[in-house]
């Protein structure tokens, strides 16, 4: 805005209206949109590395049973933060190596000397001279599977306990209609399932939704470093000094985080409805009546 | 079809490489909330004395510079896997940091750290709880002496742990306490002596880039002869002088 141009002449509500409109305010508006992204990004990948790890688990075919044991334990196991330094940091590199091996044959030392890591200029990732969004893309994108194998593990757990829920002796029934494993499966046991997985499912998503803040650690500027880095005292080298101002910007996160936590109250109600629907359990019985 | 867009993409990246190859390209990596040395400004930038001194040194070594943001808990570790390629974030020059990374020649002099308290603090304040950012020469001198330390992730929360009382007093570098201590309407001020603690502040840089730290010490000697850095230096430390 034009009016704009001289904040320290500025007073009360054009003051505030120029405050709140600096263009690291819009980042900070942005950053909403990328934790947003990210959390929808990651329940749909999340259920399906879940759907695949619980599978994975229930086969008989032994090597795939083992991985699915020990990725749903050993992910589940080890602490989220180490979890969220450890892979991104890991992927990065291990991507890194094998562009080296494969973009510069001709240099055969080490990678790692000393402390460093040191591949050639263009087995970089993102390359040095990439522009820096490209950059920032490339972080989140480690962030969005990171997220998705710790989470994914957690889902996997929680449907492999859902599809052993459903009672057995209307499997039992299945088979004496004639119908093959598969269609048991299918017909029987998936679209039961889901009333058993949801509740566990919804803690998930609420922990995801909470987990957020934890994009920071992996250099994704997210809602959280913006509030501490725009509440922080400013000095008159800034254009919009201001003491101390913190609380009000974690205040404003809550009411985000709230809403975010009513919107998904209200979906999960709705969807815990749709597949009580003719169950014979106790939300069934009140989904019927209500008609 | 994906395999070819990806193709392309690898292509056009490699050949971007190529035409850029007579420029070198480097990454600077700073901790954008530490002014007056380097900080987040109103449209976002990162400014500050060290926005200029680098800006200057990239122009004079011929290189071409893209700045990012890191917070300072993990800048070593991001410089020594290649995120980015230089550390110019008010860093003083230590014999524990050198044996990880290497340094330029100081482009800053040895400042002496400062303690500040409430307005009414006594000098014994010194010896209570006193508040320094992790992982800096300030923490692990308080660490060491008779006082208590409690240690934060930026260095706006340690002033701020003085404001709260949390803290009888913070221990920073002085070029940053002043500014805030000035503007503080009285509320806070110096206590006890100052200690020179570290030597001056030096850009890191990986022990595997010797050729980088060449470039930048010869840029910085142009700087310093031609006077362009105390220059600097005097017209983002009020009240200092350049000492070069």
């Amino acid at each position: 805005m034009e009016f704009c141009a001289e904040p320290a002449a500025l007073e009360g509500a054009k003051w505030w209206l120029c405050y709140l409109s600096t263009p690291k305010h819009q980042e900070f508006y942005f950053s909403f949109l990328t934790v947003l992204a990210l959390i929808f990004l990651v329940a749909p990948i999340t259920l399906l590395l879940g759907f695949g790890g619980a599978l994975a688990r229930r086969s008989s075919f032994l090597p795939l049973k083992w991985f699915g044991q020990i990725y749903t334990s050993m992910v589940r196991g080890v602490p989220d933060i180490v979890f969220f330094m450890f892979v991104p940091i890991a992927m990065d590199q291990g991507l890194e190596y094998v562009r080296h091996r494969i973009l510069c044959p001709e240099m055969t030392g080490p990678v790692y000397q000393g402390n460093d890591f040191v591949v050639c200029t263009v087995a970089k990732l993102p390359l040095s001279i990439s522009p820096q969004w490209v950059h920032e893309t490339y972080g989140f994108f480690l962030a969005v599977i990171a997220f998705s194998i710790v989470f994914g593990a957690f889902a996997a757990n929680t449907l492999d306990g859902a599809l052993n829920a459903v009672p057995h002796n209307q499997l039992e029934t299945g088979r004496a209609y004639g119908m093959t494993n598969r269609q048991v499966f299918r017909r029987i046991q998936l679209p039961q399932m889901w009333g058993y997985a949801l509740p566990g499912l919804s803690n998930l998503w609420m922990i995801l939704v909470k987990a957020t803040p934890l994009l920071f650690l992996l250099s994704v500027e997210d809602v959280v470093y913006w509030a501490r880095e725009l509440g922080s005292s400013k000095s008159s080298i800034f254009d919009y000094p201001h003491p101390d101002w913190r609380i009000w910007y974690f205040a404003a996160l809550l009411v985000f985080y709230l809403l975010l936590t009513w919107f998904s109250e209200k979906a999960f109600t709705r969807f815990r409805n749709w597949f009580s629907r003719g169950q014979n359990s106790h939300t069934g019985q009140i989904v019927l009546e209500a008609g | 079809m994906k395999k070819t867009i990806l193709f392309g993409a690898v292509i056009a990246m490699i050949s971007a490489t190529a035409a850029f190859a007579d420029m070198q390209q480097v990454r600077m990596g700073t901790e954008g909330a530490y002014p007056p040395y380097n900080f987040i400004n109103d449209n976002g930038e990162i400014d500050g004395f060290e926005r200029e001194v680098g800006d200057r040194i990239c122009e004079l070594a011929e290189l071409e510079c893209t700045w990012v943001k890191n917070d300072w808990d993990s800048i070593i570790p991001n410089l020594v896997s290649g995120n980015y390629d230089t550390i110019v974030a008010g860093m003083s020059i230590t014999d524990e940091r050198d044996q990880v990374i290497d340094f330029s020649q100081e482009y800053f002099p040895p400042d002496p750290s400062a303690f500040v308290g409430l307005k009414g603090a006594s000098d014994d304040a010194i010896n209570g709880v006193v508040a320094a950012q992790t992982a800096t020469i300030q923490a692990s001198y308080v660490a060491s002496s008779d006082a208590t330390v409690v240690e934060f992730a930026t260095p706006d929360e340690t002033v701020a742990a003085v404001r709260s009382g949390e803290a009888d007093a913070v221990l920073a570098d002085a070029g940053y306490l002043e500014t805030i201590v000035a503007e503080s309407n009285g509320e806070l001020i110096f206590v006890g002596e100052r200690v020179a603690i570290g030597g001056g502040i030096g850009i890191g840089v990986r022990e595997s880039d010797s050729d980088l730290q060449a470039k930048l010490n010869a840029a910085i000697d142009t700087m310093k002869a031609d006077g362009t850095l105390n220059a600097l230096i005097e017209k983002w430390f009020e009240g200092r002088e350049g000492p070069y």
